[in-house]
């Protein structure tokens, strides 16, 4: 058992590696083809959950301000994240408010929730109940978050809706921007030490 | 130097969930109950089909409008081409750039990149694995950038509402244009890279 942790399969070409022992910052890449094999964990579990916990309090702020406020001969008019994507779903293109909705809200949503479950626990010393599919649904999760590209298409949006219209940008984007980042750093494969951490705790 | 050995020859399957090499008899990870394949189920068909889809929908994507624009009476459909014209022209260089690269030049680059590792990898083709895997790798991270456009056409649409006044109505465009992103994500999601290298490990 302990003989096949240390082995590391390149996922790119399938070339097996002996696991090595990373100094802070260092990486290892894979002989053959020059994917990333193993890099450091570069975030404790503590730091972690304290991260996870900062990005559930500013997905809430993300959500309930206006990210965008505009004013038209007198009129105003605001608009959150969720709000636009359901003015989306009223009209005749409900898919295309659903794959907003799924990669700007539901999926970093579900992200954080998981990580915030999973890291509480293991900050205590345990696994947490249904530990192992919290895990697996976070794999598969993790290439439908896309808060970074939402972020820039309401830029984007400020920009182009500024050449008819008075836009200003409303509190709800810093919230995003702040979300974004900490969405990058806690959703990566730095989550993947809790099988190691929690060695023989998981049911 | 020698050939490194790679897990079919040790009779190991990396697990996709939680990174652990277990022995290939296995259905199952034993450490994340995560299916266990030695390369993903049907790969090369997968992708294929779903890259074909992407490129039937990528027609329509650009030929009807992605959005109709009404401001105070006088109204325009608006294609993603045209979208990304109109910002040039109206001096708005840098954000035309970053739109076509997100749209445009983003999935050509997917349709390229899977056609060649597709046509490659059936043929069993042992040319430049390394730089082949480094073109996977790059569409990987660069591939979703494309939804920018279905995100600003959502946030535009439900900002633009006053009644009467003016509106700005999403049209099917914008639809297609979402079906090619997500269908070639799938695609890249359903090839395995692995594949590449299986010719030079199998056939020596």
């Amino acid at each position: 058992m302990a003989a096949r942790l240390a082995l590391i399969i390149c996922e790119y070409c399938d070339t097996v590696h002996e696991s090595v022992v990373l100094t802070k910052r260092e990486r290892a890449y894979c002989v053959r083809c020059g994917a990333l094999v193993q890099r450091d964990a570069p975030l404790s579990v503590q730091q972690l959950l304290a991260l996870s916990i900062s990005a559930a309090l500013v997905f809430v702020f993300a959500n309930v301000f206006p990210v965008i406020a505009i004013t038209m001969q007198g009129l105003n008019n605001q608009a959150t994240l969720s709000e636009s994507v359901l003015a989306l779903a009223q009209g005749h293109l409900t898919p295309i408010a659903l794959m907003a909705g799924m990669t700007i809200i539901v999926v970093p949503f579900l992200q954080i929730t998981l990580l915030c479950w999973l890291t509480s626990f293991a900050a205590l010393g345990r696994a947490a109940p249904g530990f192992k599919g919290c895990m697996r649904a976070l794999e598969h999760l993790r290439p439908w978050s896309m808060l970074e590209v939402g972020l820039l298409g309401v830029l984007v949006a400020i920009v182009k809706l500024a050449g008819m219209l008075d836009v200003h940008p409303g509190l709800g984007v810093w919230a995003l921007a702040m979300l974004t980042v900490l969405v990058i750093l806690i959703s990566g494969k730095g989550i993947r030490r809790l099988w190691d951490d929690l060695e023989g705790l998981i049911p | 130097m020698t050939m490194p050995l790679s897990a079919g020859q040790l009779n190991l399957v990396l697990c996709h969930c939680c990174g652990q090499a277990c022995p290939v008899a296995h259905a199952r990870c034993d450490r994340c109950d995560g299916a266990l394949h030695r390369r993903k189920p049907n790969s090369l068909a997968r992708a294929w089909a779903f890259l074909v889809a992407s490129l039937i929908c990528y027609v329509p994507a650009n030929i009807l409008p992605v959005m109709y624009t009404d401001i105070l009476g006088s109204g325009s459909g608006n294609t993603i081409l045209g979208g990304i014209l109109e910002f040039w022209n109206s001096g708005g260089w840098d954000l035309a750039l970053l739109i076509f690269i997100a749209s445009v030049v983003v999935p050509c680059t997917k349709f390229l990149v899977l056609g060649t590792l597709l046509v490659s990898c059936q043929r069993r083709s042992r040319w430049a694995p390394i730089e082949r895997g480094k073109m996977f790798r790059m569409i990987e991270v660069v591939g979703y950038w494309s939804m920018l456009d279905v995100l600003v056409v959502a946030l535009v649409v439900a900002l633009v509402q006053f009644q009467s006044l003016s509106s700005i109505d999403p049209r099917g465009g914008i639809l297609f244009f979402g079906l090619v992103v997500l269908l070639t994500m799938i695609a890249a999601i359903s090839f395995d890279p692995r594949i590449i290298w299986d010719s030079e490990v199998e056939d020596g």
